[in-house]
């Protein structure tokens, strides 16, 4: 264990305020490019239209899933993945038309780049921009220390804002996810703040009971699967109010516009949302698995209902009976988000009001250390 | 909504069952079929998931009997109203309760009800040709059409050769079925790439009545991804091998507890421990009479961080190990996070402590104890209570309570404190009181506690003695001769656990099972594909193609577009016809009639 470089330290906390302040603004970017999106979106809409009657760009095979690709009669979408029991004798469902007269109203299926929108992308600079800020934060965090930069609730805070934008930005490589900026840096804003006011730690050791390399691989894979169940949930909120407003525009209302149209139809959403939480789970179970190994290692058991444990098997199961709507009729759409979204809850809960008020084996969180 | 029709997965292999289920008089067979039927569908397996999800919460609201009794027995104290409804709620023993285990083994025996029949259809499956093709392709979620010039003289039947060869190298398992032979007309008008208008497949037999137009053409089914089924049935099943696994280590293990003092010794017997929690089913001959003696017990204070002074970094016990009576002396280090793996058990360092040592000596000037007691910290700075019982003093028996702190300081109020973990000024200050302890009757109790309800306080704040104050190496004698106790050192103590518990390799085996299911299950795509071959007069060969994805499936159009592009590169095809116009006329195919699964 070798000395804790305070300077260092120091060095650490500025980038992290640095980084914070620049995700603020990158906040307020796509908080921007979000209220002005009406506009944009209508651009868009007719843009496409014209492009449609020319007879281009709508009959393209979605690069992704396709799921509603096509709006109307969307054949390749969330319809191959369900006409799945090959004999099932049930009948595929085409989007209702309604929907598919305006799809020009929502963003394109794919989750490929087509509008501009200038005020979204000076967003996306300024949270790279503060990643790589962010990055020095919790390199220099780790170096000072001498060890993992996630020990204590400070640390947990700011390397999982970092892993949040991060998974983002990576997406965002791929797919047109900056509807969801004003969500994720909104909560890494929030992650920081709490970082810094609520649990601000300075640089030391760890106790004995974290100094094991399964606080790496435990923490890390927990960290990053929350950063994936963060996207699905600011995914899943907007599922839910895409498909309120697609139930509207169904039924004839007149439609605003506004910022939802930049968001794609619920069911892509719902499609991406499960893909990414697909992994999540994988991540958690392996969370829960290590976290028992390494618990046996501390402890002498594998399992003990510690509160922590309690929880992170509630959070387990609340997600494997997501995945399990996803395959029940009657329990897709809408209420497999809701149960995406109440997973999240759970994951907050676990991770703020279990680590800071409940007391029991896991009570290392570092809040009151000292 | 449009949505909540989207991803309906119909109910496997139940239909049959339900049907039985609509039959009106049920009787008692008809009952349970129908039970059971509800039982094991995914429905209640949801519902099932979310109580159980449910049900785990109260655990970690209230104090848990397994894991904390002595926090139970002071709720119940401090809440005398509700506490005993919750008791018999089963709200202090949660994981044992009657409620949650009625609902994870209901969900259990869903989940093999569920299991087995799948398991069966997939074995079925496995062995079983991929299905018929259909008579349509071009209903098929991606679908496509290539046509190879008459230059090639290529053929159908060769044509589908080669597409069979190279699909297996894809990963497919793929089913050659030749064109019918006995008809004239066979590929004479059969042109693939018009298929829209349908083709009967092979194998389906032709639309009575209507003139054998279309002979079956060639065709091939293949199919890929079977591992995602066994994956899931795995994983399920793995999830089973878990819970039984964890119910061995209940039936067969045992953990125990000891405090060890410098210089003590620990054998595995039942007297060995201080606390002991066998299986359901121990026999205490499966102890192995091992021995540990604490020789030390090393602790590192965090000294270079201003708030974290005086944190610990390392705890490390040294140990001198016997795995046997007359077997060699070893010597070992016990650390957090690394335990001692002797005798079939594992020894884990929990906590620890000090341990003044301390001589009492009766009213008769006698020994009555002499020796080191444990005493409990109680913050990080280790000021911790204490309790000497000297239950030989004679004539009167001896009680002592109070604290030790490693290192005094007095505050500004008079009131000693410790002002670090490390022992730089040991001090004891202890009440004492004389009586009965009420040891002799053979009731058991708790050592760290003395009830001083009938016993004759002598020392203390308030008394005119005032309470004992004693630093290392000091004594102090009783008023009216009634004894004397002296502080005469200082060790410390650890707190050990020891587990055996022959279930949880298997639960970690089992686990990784489920594990390696559940990735195969969730991320191996099964896909479906079909291709039918034709001769056209004009000696064109015409082929179709359609893809099918079983269960979530985003690189379903993908695996389309290659399969073509590695077709045309066989065939040394311009990539004439675009992916887009394939994709376009399926979804003027689908605007013009209502997709059906059927058929399939
Ligand atoms: C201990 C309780 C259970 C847990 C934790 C659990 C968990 C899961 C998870 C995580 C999945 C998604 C991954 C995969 O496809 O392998 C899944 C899928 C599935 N489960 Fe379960 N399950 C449980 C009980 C059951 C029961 C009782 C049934 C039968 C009614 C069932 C039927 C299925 C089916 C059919 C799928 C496949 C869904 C699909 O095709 O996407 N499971 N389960």
């Amino acid at each position: 264990m070798g000395p804790i470089n305070q300077t260092l330290g120091a060095y650490s906390e500025l980038f992290m305020l640095l980084a914070a302040g620049t995700y603020v603004i990158a906040f307020l970017a796509f908080a921007w490019d979000m209220a002005t999106s009406g506009k944009t979106a209508q651009e868009d809409a007719t843009r496409l239209a014209e492009a449609k009657s020319e007879g281009k760009s709508s009959a393209k095979v979605p690069a992704m899933s396709g799921a509603a690709a096509e709006g109307p009669g969307g054949p390749n979408s969330g319809i191959s993945a369900t006409a799945g029991g090959a004999n099932d004798g049930g009948s595929r469902v085409s989007p209702s038309s309604a929907v598919a007269a305006r799809v020009a109203r929502v963003a394109d299926a794919g989750l490929t780049y087509t509008s501009r929108r200038a005020a979204a992308r000076v967003g996306v600079a300024l949270s790279i921009l503060g990643l790589v800020i962010h990055a020095a934060g919790v390199v220099t965090r780790g170096v000072a220390a001498g060890r993992v930069p996630w020990g204590n609730m400070y640390e947990f805070c700011t390397t999982g804002a970092f892993l949040v934008v991060a998974v983002f930005l990576i997406v965002l490589i791929r797919r047109d996810l900056r509807f969801l900026g004003t969500f994720v840096l909104g909560l890494a804003v929030v992650m920081m703040v709490a970082a810094a006011v609520a649990f601000w730690t300075p640089v030391g050791h760890l106790v004995p009971a974290l100094q094991s390399y399964w606080l790496v691989i435990h923490v890390s894979i927990a960290v990053l699967s929350s950063a994936l169940f963060t996207l699905t949930f600011s995914m899943g909120v907007l599922q839910l109010l895409q498909s309120r407003r697609e139930g509207k525009i169904a039924a004839g209302e007149l439609d605003k516009g506004g910022f939802m149209g930049l968001v794609p139809s619920a069911l892509t959403l719902e499609t991406l949302s499960y893909r990414i939480n697909t992994i999540a789970f994988v991540g958690w179970t392996l969370t829960v698995m290590f976290g028992s190994i390494w618990a046996e290692k501390a402890w002498g058991r594998f399992w003990g209902w510690d509160t922590k444990e309690v929880w992170s098997f509630v959070i387990w199961v609340v997600y494997a009976a997501y995945l399990h709507a996803r395959a029940t009729r009657g329990w897709t759409g809408t209420r497999a988000a809701w149960l995406s979204i109440v997973g999240y809850l759970c994951v907050v809960f676990n991770f703020t009001v279990v680590n800071i008020y409940f007391s029991g084996l896991h009570s290392y969180a570092g809040v009151s250390a000292g | 909504m449009s949505l909540k029709t989207q991803n309906q997965k119909p109910k496997k292999r139940r239909n049959g069952l339900r049907d039985d289920v609509a039959v009106p008089a049920l009787g008692v067979l008809g009952m349970l079929r129908w039970a059971w039927t509800q039982l094991t569908s995914m429905r209640t397996a949801l519902f099932l998931l979310l109580l159980l999800a449910v049900a785990a919460v109260p655990g970690s609201l209230f104090p848990q009997r397994p894991v904390n009794p002595a926090v139970v027995t002071q709720y119940l104290k401090d809440h005398a109203d509700y506490g005993p409804i919750l008791d018999k709620l089963q709200m202090f023993d949660v994981y044992s309760s009657v409620w949650f285990s009625a609902i994870y083994l209901l969900l259990f025996i869903s989940l093999i009800g569920c299991v087995i029949p799948r398991a069966i259809a997939h074995w079925k499956a496995w062995r079983s040709k991929p299905p018929r093709t259909p008579a349509r392709l071009s209903r098929l979620p991606v679908y496509g059409a290539l046509v190879v010039p008459s230059d090639q003289a290529l053929g159908a039947e060769e044509a589908a050769k080669q597409a069979a060869a190279l699909l297996r190298k894809r990963g497919y398992r793929v089913d050659l079925r030749p064109a019918a032979k006995d008809d004239d007309g066979a590929g004479t008008s059969g042109a693939a790439g018009t298929a829209a208008a349908g083709t009967p497949a092979a194998g389906t037999s032709a639309p009575t009545g209507t003139a054998p137009v279309r002979a079956a053409l060639a065709s091939i089914g293949a199919e890929r991804g079977y591992i995602k089924e066994l994956g899931n049935l795995c994983f399920h099943s793995g999830l089973v091998g878990v819970l039984i696994s964890v119910a061995i280590g209940g039936l067969f293990g045992y953990s125990g507890q000891r405090t060890l003092v410098e210089g003590d010794t620990f054998v595995n017997t039942l007297v060995g421990y201080d606390q002991f929690n066998p299986g359901t089913n121990f026999q205490s001959s499966w102890l192995e009479p091992y021995s540990l003696q604490l020789d030390k017990f090393d602790v590192r204070y965090d000294r270079e961080s201003a708030q974290h002074f005086g944190q610990p970094l390392d705890f490390t016990a040294h140990l001198t190990t016997k795995d046997s009576p007359d077997s060699a002396a070893k010597q070992q280090d016990l650390k957090v996070n690394d335990p001692v793996n002797i005798g079939g058990t594992d020894v884990y360092l929990v906590g620890n402590g000090y341990a003044p040592v301390v001589t009492v000596r009766g009213g008769d000037g006698k020994i009555a104890y002499q020796g080191p007691i444990p005493s409990i910290p109680t913050d990080t700075v280790y000021t911790s209570t204490i309790v000497v019982k000297a239950p030989d003093a004679k004539p009167t028996q001896l009680g002592f309570v109070g604290f030790f702190l490693p290192t005094a300081v007095v505050g500004h109020d008079g009131v000693s404190y410790s002002a670090d973990p490390d022992p730089l000024k040991p001090q004891l200050s202890l009440n004492s009181y004389v009586g009965d302890l009420g040891l002799d009757k053979g009731t058991p109790q708790n050592v760290y506690a003395l009830d001083v309800a009938k016993l004759k306080q002598v020392n203390g704040r308030d008394l005119p003695a005032k309470g004992i104050v004693l630093d290392a190496g000091q004594s102090y004698s009783l008023p009216d001769g009634q004894g004397s106790i002296s502080f005469d050192g200082l060790k410390r103590y650890v707190a050990l656990d020891i587990h055996h518990n022959p279930g949880q390799e298997y639960a970690l085996i089992f686990a990784l099972f489920s594990l390696a299911g559940l990735i195969c299950s969730l991320f191996v795509p099964r896909r479906r594909l079909w291709l039918r071959f034709g001769d056209h007069e004009d000696g064109r060969t015409m082929i179709e193609y359609g893809l099918l994805a079983r269960g979530e499936d985003h690189g379903l159009a993908a695996e389309g577009r290659s399969v073509r592009s590695a077709l045309a590169k066989a065939w040394d095809l311009p990539e004439q016809e675009s992916p887009e116009q394939g994709a376009s006329r399926q979804k003027a195919h689908n605007k013009t009639q209502s997709t059906s699964g059927k058929g399939l």
